[in-house]
C-alpha cells in the first residue's frame, strides 16, 4: 500500500507525533517560533479528551506539566530560547523527582530576545547544561517534517521509559518548514504506555530503582499515597541527609540514562563509508550539509555526512569510529560551535577538525559549507 | 456535623519530629487544617498537597495524602496542572507568604483568575523563616528583617485584597491566635468549588520574634491579639480604630463555575475538531 503523503509543517508534524503518542495535556506560553504547536493543540486537545491550559508564563507552563504527568497525564510544553531559559529549574525538578514531560524548544537566535524568527542552534549547550546541578539529559534534534512526527514519538517513549524530561530541540527552519511527509499509521509506531507498580500500597517504595535502574512512581489518586521532592530523597522519597544515599541518587540519575543509551542514540550515514572528509551536522544546517556533500562530490571530493538527531547523551562512539579514517573532520552548525567542542572532545586530538559557524540570523548556505570541504580538500 | 476526633491517622508520625523551631505557628495551621480534612472526610488517597519551598511547604512531607513538594514560589502552577488533570482530586496547597506573594505572586493571581478549585493556605508568617529571616511582601512596615536592619521601608501587600481583586471565589483570614475560628474557616474552604485562599496569619518568633523584641511564642501571639479584629467587628467601630489592624474573617464567599468544570462543557461543545487526526 502506498502511503499517503501529507503536506505539513514541521510544528504541525510535532503536534501529531505527541497525539500519536498519547500527548493529552499541553501547557503553554505563546512564542515564536513555536506557537503553531499550541495553537494547533488548542483545538486538537479538547476533541480528545484531553487538556489545553494556556498558562501565565513559561515556568507555570512546565510546572503544570509535570503536575499533570504525576497525576497520570503524558505532558508536553513547547517554547523558544527566552522561555527555555525560565524552565530550566523545574525542568530539573523533573529529573530530580523522575517524572515524565517532553519539552519543545524550537530554537531562535540569541542571546536574549535575539531574533524571533531567525534561525539558529544555540541552544545546544543550555539543553545539556541549563538546569543546575549534575545530571544527563536526552535532546534529540530532527532535521526534517516527517522525522520531527517519528522523534516526536520517541521522545514521549524515552521519556517513559526513563521518568526523565527529554528535550525536542527544532530550529526555526524545521519548524516552520512545510513538506510532504507519509505519517505513520495507527500501530506502526511502538508507543509506550505509563508504567504502574505492581506491589501492594504496604510494601510499595515510590523511588526503588528495579532492574533497568528506573522506579515506578505511581500516578496521584491511584492508592499509592507517598512523598515527592526536589531535595535529595530516599527510596520512599523523603529527604535524606545521609550521604551513602544521596551520592547513590544522584549516580543512578544519571546513569539510568547512560545504561539505555544505545536504544536512542540516533544518526544518520550519508556517504561516509569511503569519504576522506567527514562533515558532522545536524537539524536545519544538516540540510544544507548535504547539499554541500553532493556538490562536493560532484567534482570529485570525497566526502560524506553524519547527521546527529541524538545531540545529548552526545554518541561519542559512533562519532569517534565514523570520522576514525577521516583525514578532515567538520562540523558546521548554526552556533559559535558548541557541537564542534563536543567532536574534538572525542576525536584522536591529532585528526584535523575544522569548524562552520554561523549566527547571522540567516539558514546556513551549502556553499558556506562547501567552502570549507574544498579548502579542507587542499 | 461531624467534629474531629483524631487527626494522627493523618500524620506520618515516623518523620517527626518536624524540622519547624518551638514556638512556631505552622503546627497549629496544619493542626486547623487537619482537622477540617477530618470533619468532611476527605479520602487521604485523593488528596494532593502541593507545596512550595520554605519552612511551611515543609508540611506536606509530615503528612499522610500524595504530598508534592515542589519549588519555590510555583506550588499553584503545579497544582493547576494536578487538577486538570484528574479534578476528582481535593487539590490543596500549602504556601509561606515569601511562596505565594513574592516569587510566586502570579501563578496566585493567574489561578484566582481562572477560578480553579485549588484551596490555598498561606502560612503567613511576615517573614522568610527558612532562609534565616529576611523580608518579605507579608513584613509589615517599619519591622525588623535580616534584610531590612533598619526597619523595613516597604508597604506590605494585603493577601485577601489581592485574592479578591484577582477573582478568587472564596477569600479569608484566620490566625493561629484563634484556631477554632480558622479550622471553620478551612472547612468551608474546603467545600467550596472554586479557588480558595486563606491567609494564615502565624508567628515565627525565631526570626521575626527575636528581630522584633518578642522572642517567646506567647508574646507573640500577644501581639497578634492585639493587632487583629474580627471582620464582624469592624462594622460598628469608626474607621480609625480599624486602621492599622489586621482584619479576620470571610471576606467572600461566592459560587461560580469552576474552571475544570467549565473546561469539561467546553470539551461538548467545541470538542469536534473535523481534521483531528
Ligand atoms: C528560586 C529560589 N530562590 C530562592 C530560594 C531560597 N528560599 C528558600 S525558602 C525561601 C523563602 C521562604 O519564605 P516563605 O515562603 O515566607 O516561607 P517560610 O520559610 O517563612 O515558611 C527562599 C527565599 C529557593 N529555594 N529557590
Amino acid at each position: 500500500m502506498i502511503k499517503q503523503r501529507k503536506l505539513m509543517q514541521g510544528n504541525e508534524a510535532c503536534v501529531f507525533g505527541a497525539l500519536y503518542a498519547g500527548l493529552n495535556f499541553f501547557a503553554g506560553y505563546p512564542i515564536t517560533p513555536s506557537t503553531e504547536i499550541a495553537e494547533t493543540l488548542a483545538r486538537k486537545l479538547p476533541a480528545i479528551g484531553g487538556n489545553f491550559i494556556q498558562m501565565e508564563d513559561e515556568i507555570a507552563s512546565i510546572a503544570a506539566c509535570i503536575g499533570a504527568s504525576l497525576a497520570g497525564a503524558k505532558a508536553m510544553t513547547a517554547t523558544s530560547g527566552p522561555g527555555f531559559s525560565l524552565m530550566q529549574e523545574n525542568i530539573g525538578y523533573a529529573i530530580m523527582t523522575e517524572i515524565p514531560c517532553v519539552v519543545v524548544n524550537v530554537q531562535r537566535l540569541g542571546p536574549s530576545t535575539g531574533g524571533p524568527t531567525a534561525p539558529a542552534q544555540g541552544d545546544v549547550m543550555q539543553a545539556r547544561w541549563g538546569t543546575h546541578g549534575d545530571h544527563e539529559m536526552v535532546v534529540l534534534t530532527p532535521a526534517g517534517v516527517e522525522e520531527v512526527f517519528t522523534l516526536t514519538v520517541k521522545a514521549f517513549n524515552i521519556a517513559e521509559t526513563l521518568r526523565t524530561p527529554v528535550i525536542l530541540l527544532m530550529d526555526e527552519v524545521i519548524a516552520h518548514l512545510r513538506e510532504g511527509a507519509s505519517p505513520p499509521e495507527a500501530g506502526e509506531l511502538l508507543v509506550v504506555a505509563r508504567k504502574e507498580p505492581k506491589e501492594s500500597p504496604a510494601e510499595y517504595l515510590p523511588f526503588k530503582p528495579q532492574d533497568d535502574l528506573v522506579p515506578v512512581p505511581a500516578s496521584f489518586g491511584t492508592g499509592y499515597r507517598y512523598h515527592v521532592t526536589g531535595l535529595y530523597h530516599d527510596e520512599a522519597g523523603f529527604p535524606t541527609g545521609n550521604p551513602e544515599k544521596i551520592d547513590r541518587l544522584v549516580r543512578r540519575l544519571k546513569h539510568k540514562i547512560i545504561l539505555h543509551q544505545e536504544k536512542f542514540l540516533f544518526y544518520e550515514e550519508y556517504l561516509t563509508n569511503d569519504a576522506d572528509i567527514i562533515l558532522i551536522s545536524y537539524g536545519a544546517s544538516a540540510r544544507s550539509a548535504k547539499a554541500a556533500v553532493n556538490d562536493a562530490r560532484a567534482v570529485g571530493i570525497s566526502v560524506g555526512l553524519l547527521r546527529l538527531i541524538t545531540l545529548w547523551p552526545f554518541p561519542s562512539t559512533a562519532v569517534s569510529r565514523i570520522c576514525a579514517n577521516a583525514s578532515v573532520v567538520i562540523t558546521a552548525e548554526m552556533n559559535l560551535g558548541q557541537i564542534y567542542a563536543e567532536v574534538c572532545r572525542v576525536l584522536d586530538s591529532a585528526q584535523r577538525t575544522l569548524s562552520v559557524t554561523h549566527v547571522d540570523g540567516t539558514l546556513i548556505a551549502p556553499q558556506k559549507i562547501l567552502a570549507a570541504i574544498k579548502e579542507a580538500a587542499k | 456535623m461531624k467534629r474531629s476526633t483524631g487527626i494522627g491517622k493523618y500524620m506520618r508520625l515516623d518523620r517527626f519530629p518536624t524540622i519547624w523551631c518551638a514556638g512556631c505557628g505552622n503546627g497549629q495551621v496544619v493542626g486547623a487544617l487537619l482537622r477540617a480534612i477530618d470533619t468532611l472526610e476527605l479520602p487521604q488517597d485523593k488528596v494532593v498537597l502541593v507545596s512550595g519551598i520554605g519552612c511551611s511547604a515543609r508540611a506536606s512531607g509530615y503528612l499522610d495524602f500524595n504530598t508534592f513538594h515542589t519549588t519555590h514560589g510555583r506550588p499553584v502552577a503545579f497544582a493547576t496542572g494536578v487538577k486538570l488533570a484528574n479534578p476528582d482530586l481535593h487539590v490543596l496547597v500549602l504556601s509561606g507568604d515569601g511562596d505565594t506573594t513574592a516569587i510566586g505572586g502570579n501563578h496566585f493571581i493567574h489561578a484566582a483568575r481562572r477560578n480553579i478549585g485549588i484551596k490555598l493556605f498561606i502560612f503567613n508568617n511576615g517573614i522568610y523563616g527558612m532562609t534565616g529571616g529576611q523580608c518579605s511582601p507579608l513584613t509589615a512596615h517599619a519591622c525588623n528583617a535580616t534584610t531590612a536592619p533598619n526597619g523595613n521601608m516597604d508597604t506590605p501587600f494585603d493577601i485577601c485584597e489581592l485574592g479578591k481583586a484577582a477573582g478568587a471565589t472564596y477569600v479569608a483570614r484566620g490566625a493561629t491566635y484563634s484556631p477554632v475560628r480558622l479550622e471553620a474557616m478551612m472547612t468551608d474552604a474546603l467545600r467550596h468549588d472554586g479557588f480558595a485562599v486563606i491567609d494564615c496569619v502565624t508567628q515565627c518568633p525565631t526570626y521575626f520574634g527575636r528581630m522584633n523584641k518578642m522572642s517567646s511564642a506567647a508574646e507573640m501571639l500577644q501581639w497578634q491579639k492585639e493587632r487583629t479584629i474580627t471582620l464582624e467587628r469592624t462594622a460598628s467601630l469608626p474607621a480609625h480604630a480599624v486602621k492599622d489592624k489586621i482584619i479576620t474573617g470571610v471576606f467572600r464567599s461566592e459560587r461560580k463555575p469552576e474552571y475544570t468544570a467549565l473546561y469539561h462543557n467546553f470539551r461538548q461543545q467545541f470538542g469536534k475538531d473535523k481534521d483531528h487526526v
